[in-house]
């Protein structure tokens, strides 16, 4: 789909549009503003992160990654939950992010997969991108976190919501006693 | 060096740091105990078919639930007979043969060595019958779950559960009372935690004393009725008015289940949505109606000797607390549900146990965080001669009382004692009988 986007000047224009949004997303998580980064999210967002299998060679699209709305995944969930993520870690007794995680999101590969109706009047928005995001907690507990993401992102009258998120973990075992961040 | 101050005390509720900690014991309790107690290994509903197989654990060590192509079910030893390669490193799939990468020596699902490159010239003397896959050589399937001991000489599995079992069966069977008819869903929850495996196996025996640390998630709701606007914290209030009871059994088990008054009126649950609602209604009724005086019993955590733990009701898994090393532990979830629940019951459940369990679990993660640091602060050589308290309700115990089992009606460590009382048995090595509390059988006169 990106192949057959054209790299014109309404593309890049759109993709450093993009780009500054998901910084600034990084910055609100990065930050715990997390009442603003709820802000950025549509009513009907779907937040999904699968398990990663180790298949055999040809089973992949079928098996590699746990379906959203069948399998038992990492995160496949909607808005009220997240929020309900963010009121726990509120209440400041949410002892596994009390005392809270040190967080650092990197956010780069960033490219726009599909723009509609067109990247100059774009009103709904594919777009892929990578991450590094790095947690330190307590003293010297420290995950890594790297993979995929896929985006769906709404033009609305406030400004860009974000409706689909596909997250990719490039691990089987998690590596990481709890996922109490968001990606 | 350790003290020569026993390890385990369980008329005083003293037990040592050491075994939560130490090197050396960690891999006594692969040799004497996890190479002989029944583990879970996976259901059936993971091998439906021909040629199905699921790469699950015992222990430390890898292993193969497959179905062959009569249908039997087997469990082998993840490695190759000549050099030890792994067979099988996909984590599920269907395959006719498990081929080695390494020499190619191929095994048939029913674990015969099948393929050996170039036999004839270099091996002509092979016997292949004797170097098929390792098999355990006890399993069974109860209920759909499928359990397996390295020891030929282990008692059968339901004498190894003894009376928990009705406590099992609570967890197992259909929501209606029927017998089994529990699937796992797809996707197994596996993660590793910086804690000592022996934490969270005692957690969930009846640890209800570390409620308070699961404030956060019950302020905020996240139970089955939440998103209706019904906050009961983690989970509805089935259990209302019952008499909770934390029973230890003599094989190391412990549960904390409810027994409920009779006739005791069914409560509103999953009241996100009402035809999930009706479903459970519907299921209280014909549980009630199918067992009559056993429908009282309503399961709540339980941890199966030594490393099998579950959910009964809101949520409903079983749990497996695989040792890596003292203070590592990796950890699988498998979460049930009725096969034949309507797809809706399926879909809301499914959520809820997501957001209740695991990493991302909103209840767990707070568990996970009191495991990994219990198990740090107790590394030290200070800290290590400290012992860990495990006195509470000591001696307020009742045998039989109203269902078998030690049982105690006030929140209690019993249980907890029961478990290490168990584990040092195995450490020492002790026969079976009384290591699930038999009479010894007499053998008759020659």
């Amino acid at each position: 789909m990106a192949a057959e986007m054209a790299r014109d000047l309404a593309y890049f224009r759109l993709r450093e549009e993009v780009e500054e949004l998901l910084y600034e997303e990084a910055d609100l998580l990065d930050q715990r503003r997390f009442g603003e980064w709820l802000e950025l999210l549509a009513d009907d967002l779907h937040y999904f992160m699968p398990m990663r299998r180790n298949v055999a060679f040809g089973t992949h699209a079928e098996k590699e990654n746990t379906r959203a709305g069948h399998d038992i995944s990492w995160f496949d969930e909607d808005k009220w939950t997240l929020a309900k993520r963010v009121d726990q870690i509120m209440t400041g007794i949410h002892w596994a992010e009390e005392p809270r995680s040190r967080l650092c999101h990197i956010v780069t590969n960033v490219r726009v997969l599909a723009a509609r109706p067109s990247c100059a009047a774009a009103r709904e928005v594919e777009v892929g991108s990578r991450f590094i995001v790095y947690q330190n907690r307590v003293e010297t507990e420290t995950y890594i976190f790297a993979g995929r993401r896929n985006d769906l992102w709404r033009r609305a009258d406030q400004g860009w919501r974000l409706a689909k998120r596909e997250i990719l973990l490039e691990q089987n075992v998690l590596l990481a006693k709890n996922l109490t961040t968001f990606f | 060096m350790i003290s020569s101050d026993p390890l385990v005390d369980t008329e005083r509720g003293i037990v040592s740091r050491e075994i939560f900690v130490n090197d050396g014991i960690f891999a006594e309790e692969l040799e004497t105990l996890f190479a002989r107690a029944w583990l879970f290994v996976g259901h059936e509903s993971q091998v439906a078919n021909p040629g199905d197989y699921f790469v699950s654990r015992m222990g430390a060590e890898s292993v193969i639930l497959c179905r062959d192509k009569q249908r039997q079910v087997h469990v082998f030893l993840n490695t190759c007979r000549h050099r030890g390669m792994k067979v099988c490193r996909y984590d599920e799939g269907n395959t006719p043969l498990f081929t080695c990468p390494y020499h190619n020596w191929s095994y048939a699902t029913d674990g015969r060595l099948v393929g050996v490159p170039q036999h004839k010239e270099l091996y002509p003397d092979l016997d292949r019958s004797q170097w098929s896959l390792i098999e355990v050589p006890r399993m069974v399937n109860y209920k759909g779950t499928i359990w397996a001991s390295w020891d030929p000489k282990a008692p059968d599995f339901l004498a190894y559960l003894g009376d928990v079992k009705d406590h099992l069966d609570q967890v197992l069977d259909h929501r209606d009372g029927r017998p089994g008819g529990s699937e796992v869903f797809g996707g197994i929850h596996k993660w590793i935690i910086p804690a000592n495996w022996k934490f969270a196996a005692e957690n969930f025996l009846g640890d209800t004393y570390h409620n308070p640390s699961h404030r956060s998630v019950d302020l905020i709701g996240i139970g089955p009725s939440a998103n209706a606007g019904q906050n009961t914290g983690r989970r509805d209030n089935e259990y209302q008015g019952g008499q909770h009871v934390w029973v230890s059994f003599p094989a190391g088990h412990g549960v904390h289940s409810v027994w409920k008054q009779p006739n005791a009126p069914y409560v509103e649950s999953f009241r996100d949505n009402k035809e999930v609602e009706e479903y459970f209604r519907h299921c209280y009724e014909e549980r009630t109606r199918r067992l009559g005086e056993k429908s009282r019993l309503l399961p709540f955590t339980g941890t199966i000797f030594p490393n099998t733990s579950y959910h009964g009701r809101q949520p409903r898994a079983l749990c497996v607390w695989h040792p890596v090393s003292p203070t590592q532990t990796e950890i699988w979830r498998f979460f049930l549900v009725d096969a034949d629940a309507p797809a809706a019951v399926k879909d809301l459940l499914r959520h809820y146990y997501m957001r209740y369990s695991g990493p991302a679990g909103m209840t767990e993660q707070d568990d996970m965080e009191n495991w990994n640091y219990a198990t740090a602060a107790s590394r030290g050589t200070i800290a290590r001669r400290y012992p860990y308290n495990y006195q509470q309700s000591l001696g307020r115990v009742r045998e039989g009382e109203p269902i078998p089992g030690r049982v105690s009606t006030q929140v209690t460590e019993e249980s907890a004692r029961g478990f290490y009382r168990s584990w040092q048995r195995y450490l020492d090595g002790a026969d079976w009988d009384a290591l699930i509390g038999r009479a010894p059988v007499r053998q008759a006169a020659e």
